[in-house]
């Protein structure tokens, strides 16, 4: 009996020494970032106001405004989704509805874990081999919207897959039984009990392309241009390559300036992620069934 | 009631699933307006052979049916649009299903599939159906809240009340009451009652003194086939041509 | 019953109707989109390559492009084509982040996973979630701007761009994402394992080292590797984090350049069709493929479990 108890007290022990330390694993993780997040804060915040965000750089970009590159991100995201986004659903709505459980399927989710793991400058390559020589479109915001569009589409497929499959299965035959399609079972009872689940995954994507640099480096995105694109054929500015661009490649450049783009950025994403998390979590709370 | 036409004919009709055989060489005929019964102890095929009759075989993988069902001219294996069978063909499983959408809209999904826009054709099938599940007193004010959040009883009726929604020439149950209270299983009892004037019920239950309250003949099924078909209250009163199915009835097994 | 029931048409069930041809044409192109994923990674080797190919066939000689470290591939006279030192490159800072990465990411996945509880544990994950969404130029300019100085300082040498920052940058990059898949993994063993171990008398803390971590062994290494395949392809912060010289390092504060950097940095300066270009291509193709067998290799680790 003594020893018994001398042996719980160790492990009871033990037990409380290792969930210390991986509780200061885990914060060790997180730390740095907040480190960071608030050196980027004092040392670039100076610099945000209404004319950094809404001029266009000047003085060899040492100094002015992010306008452009910001008003491009946007060029490149918005058209990246058009193209992502309907094929991302479509992709999730065969893999949820209607794949069979073969070696295509299997296939399918191979490669659909391939394009999330291929390097982003081997997607860069292949950006510039398919749609900037191929299909000659050049460096633009077309070609650099599409490389961006195939390397976040795993991201739209996988989040939009979760939540149609998410949709109870007894839902879709009480459909059949009434001689609905399939189709039309997907249209009036799965889609738009998924679809603010596909919303969150859409807004992860929003957050991920924004974020990219390597794939719109030699497909679209120009290290300096001081107007605003006018079609998809145009080149831009983009902020993440403008990040890079005012931190290695421009000389004399004030030491706010590239915080400010890099606060500018992160904000942005971490914005957009947080959106996401908090839609994933009030739809957690209020379930239709 | 012999004199009723022929609904439903049912000829050599066997089930696998994979290598498994559900259900073997059952030959029966479903006529207009009866209540056709259906008993057996689970794993009888009585849900195969439900799902054979309105095709859902389709959806089910691995579900292999042979032998011959006809529905008045349509030849159910070979129909090429199963969709206009289903919509011909209403059915209720066990567990109730309510769709996540408002109790209005779970009734008039159907007839909206179907092509009818018109809000007051739509109101009227709407109040219709959910009068006839008797669930309209009881719903009949708050149609726009969820038909999902509703009690297990309500969805089962509320399922009933889609399945007629269509209108249909055929009304399948297959064990309506396992998770409905007791009340609620005899007002739907009463409801299918009335409505026998107006379709075809066939009624699976694994509730003995269910079909014998409600069926007009009854068929016995057991491990995969059909044992004996009769008229229920000559069955009930012993006159049964497999010593099985008395057994069965009078709960010796099952 | 005052109304009559609406007349509902229904469709004869010998024909096809408009509804059955509009469901037969969005399964086709549901399936048009199912397979495009298959259809992007067999394009995204197939033009990779098609560029890469002159080079291949002309110029590319095994021997020297994998087993020597001299990368000149702009010199006029005598250009060389050797990445020895690029995949050594890579290697050192990818070995480096994963030593950093794997303890921390593990440590964390087992404290999310198995001792935090209720809101702590959703705080928790939601700051790993968001850790994992900084942009990799952020990453690259942290290691440029706050760790080199920090580096020069601390350890008193000439260069903070080296193996070591570009190692530790892409370990805190890679660690949320093994943390999160490494918390999955977790999750995937049955309660009804850890119920049993508990019952018998086990402590928390005997139940994951005996009980739960042996049972999550696959999903845990597939979080590893998967982290390996990050670190390997990460390109914007190795190419501002590494120093960028062509050095096979002798210690963690040597200036390393990676494979992924070197295509960065060089594409724009390199003529369409040049053998400098075609090169690019080649070490775009052996990325691929590297990364290929690398998220194969995880995924079979993966189902693996699934399985037993």
């Amino acid at each position: 009996m003594f020893s018994t108890t001398q042996l719980n007290e160790r492990n009871q022990r033990t037990q409380g020494l290792f969930r210390l330390l991986f509780l200061m694993m885990t914060w060790l993780l997180i730390l740095p970032v907040l480190i960071i997040v608030s050196t980027l804060i004092y040392k670039g915040g100076s610099i945000i106001s209404a004319d950094f965000l809404f001029t266009v750089p000047t003085d060899g970009m040492t100094a002015g405004g992010i306008f452009p590159a910001l008003f491009g991100t946007v060029w490149l995201v918005g058209v990246a989704l058009l193209a992502s986004v309907p094929i991302g659903i479509a992709a999730a709505i065969y893999l949820s509805e209607y794949a069979p459980d073969n070696w295509l399927t299997r296939v399918i989710n191979l490669a659909i874990i391939n394009l999330a793991g291929v390097p982003s400058i081997v997607h860069a390559l292949f950006g510039v081999g398919a749609f900037v020589i191929f299909f000659k479109f050049g460096t633009s915001i077309l070609a650099a919207s599409l490389t961006l569009a195939i390397m976040t589409l795993p991201v739209v497929i996988v989040a939009s897959r979760e939540s149609l499959q998410a949709v109870p299965h007894a839902f879709r035959e009480a459909c059949w039984n009434m001689g609905a399609t399939r189709w039309q079972t997907i249209r009036r009872v799965v889609l738009p009990n998924a679809v603010s689940g596909i919303l969150t995954g859409v807004i992860l994507e929003v957050s991920r392309t924004t974020g990219e640099t390597a794939p719109i480096m030699f497909t679209g995105a120009a290290f300096y241009l001081p107007f605003l694109p006018e079609s998809v054929f145009d080149q831009t500015m983009a902020l993440s390559l403008h990040l890079f661009v005012v931190s290695t490649q421009v000389p004399n450049v004030p030491e706010a300036l590239p915080y400010g783009v890099a606060l500018v950025l992160i904000a942005m994403v971490l914005i957009m992620n947080s959106i996401s998390i908090a839609f994933r979590m009030y739809l957690r709370g209020k379930k239709k069934w | 009631m012999s004199s009723q036409p022929v609904k439903i004919e049912v000829k050599d009709l066997s089930i696998h699933y994979g290598n498994t055989p559900a259900l073997e060489e059952v030959s029966l005929e479903v006529r207009e307006h009866e209540i056709f019964g259906i008993i057996g102890p689970a794993n009888a095929g009585k849900t195969s052979f439900l799902k054979a009759i309105n095709r859902m075989d389709v959806f089910t993988t691995g579900m292999n049916v042979a032998g011959d069902i006809r529905f008045g001219d349509i030849d159910v294996h070979k129909a090429d649009n199963i969709y206009a069978l289903r919509k011909r063909i209403g059915v209720v499983f066990p567990l109730p299903v309510g769709l996540p959408m408002t109790i209005y809209d779970n009734v008039a999904l159907a007839p909206r599939l179907s092509g009818i826009t018109n809000k007051g054709d739509l109101d009227v099938i709407v109040e219709r159906c959910l009068s006839r599940a008797a669930l309209w007193d009881e719903v009949g004010d708050r149609l726009n809240s969820l038909g999902s959040l509703l009690s297990g009883g309500q969805q089962q009726r509320l399922t009933i009340a889609r399945a007629l929604s269509q209108n249909p020439e055929v009304l399948m149950l297959d064990e309506f009451s396992i998770a409905v209270d007791p009340v609620t299983t005899m007002r739907i009892e009463d409801v299918l009652k009335e409505l026998k004037s107006e379709m075809t019920i066939i009624l699976v239950t694994n509730l003995v003194q269910q079909a014998r309250r409600l069926a007009d003949r009854t068929a016995f099924f057991l491990e995969g086939r059909c044992v004996e078909i009769g008229d229920t209250e000559a069955m009930f009163n012993g006159e049964v041509q497999h010593q099985k199915t008395l057994d069965y009835i009078e709960g010796k097994f099952g | 019953m005052d109304k009559p029931f609406p007349a509902i048409q229904h469709p004869n069930a010998n024909n096809r109707g408009a509804d059955w041809y509009v469901d037969k044409l969005m399964q086709a192109l549901v399936f048009i989109g199912g397979i495009s994923a298959i259809i992007f990674i067999v394009g995204i080797f197939v033009f990779i390559t098609k560029e890469g190919l002159g080079f291949i066939t002309d110029r590319f000689d095994f021997m020297e492009f994998f087993t020597t470290e001299y990368w000149f591939p702009s010199d006029e006279d005598d250009p060389e084509f050797g990445i020895l030192a690029l995949i050594a490159g890579t290697a050192s800072v990818t070995g480096l982040a994963m030593i950093v990465a794997i303890p921390f990411a593990l440590g964390a996945a087992i404290y999310i996973g198995e001792f935090a509880t209720g809101k702590k544990r959703e705080y928790l994950k939601v700051l790993v979630e968001l850790l994992a969404a900084i942009p990799s130029v952020v990453w690259g300019f942290i290691g440029l701007s706050i760790m080199n100085p920090l580096i020069i300082k601390t350890f008193d040498v000439p260069v903070g761009l080296n193996v070591l920052n570009a190692g530790v940058i892409l370990g805190l990059m890679a660690a949320p994402i093994m943390a999160s898949i490494a918390e999955d993994a977790l999750k995937a063993v049955p309660d009804s394992y850890r119920e049993a171990a508990e019952a018998m008398g086990a402590t928390r803390w005997q139940v994951i080292t005996r009980v739960v971590l042996p049972a999550a062994r696959n999903g845990l290494l597939g979080a590893v590797l998967l982290g390996v395949g990050r670190g390997f392809g990460e390109t914007m912060a190795v190419l501002m984090a590494t120093g960028h010289s062509v050095n096979i390092p002798g210690s963690i504060f040597d200036s390393v350049r990676a494979l992924t950097a070197t295509i960065a940095a060089e594409l724009g300066e390199t003529a369409v069709g040049s053998e400098h270009y075609g090169a690019l291509f080649t070490i775009g193709i052996f990325l691929f493929i590297i990364t290929f067998l690398i998220n194969l290799t995880a995924d079979l680790i993966v189902k693996g479990i699934k399985k037993g």
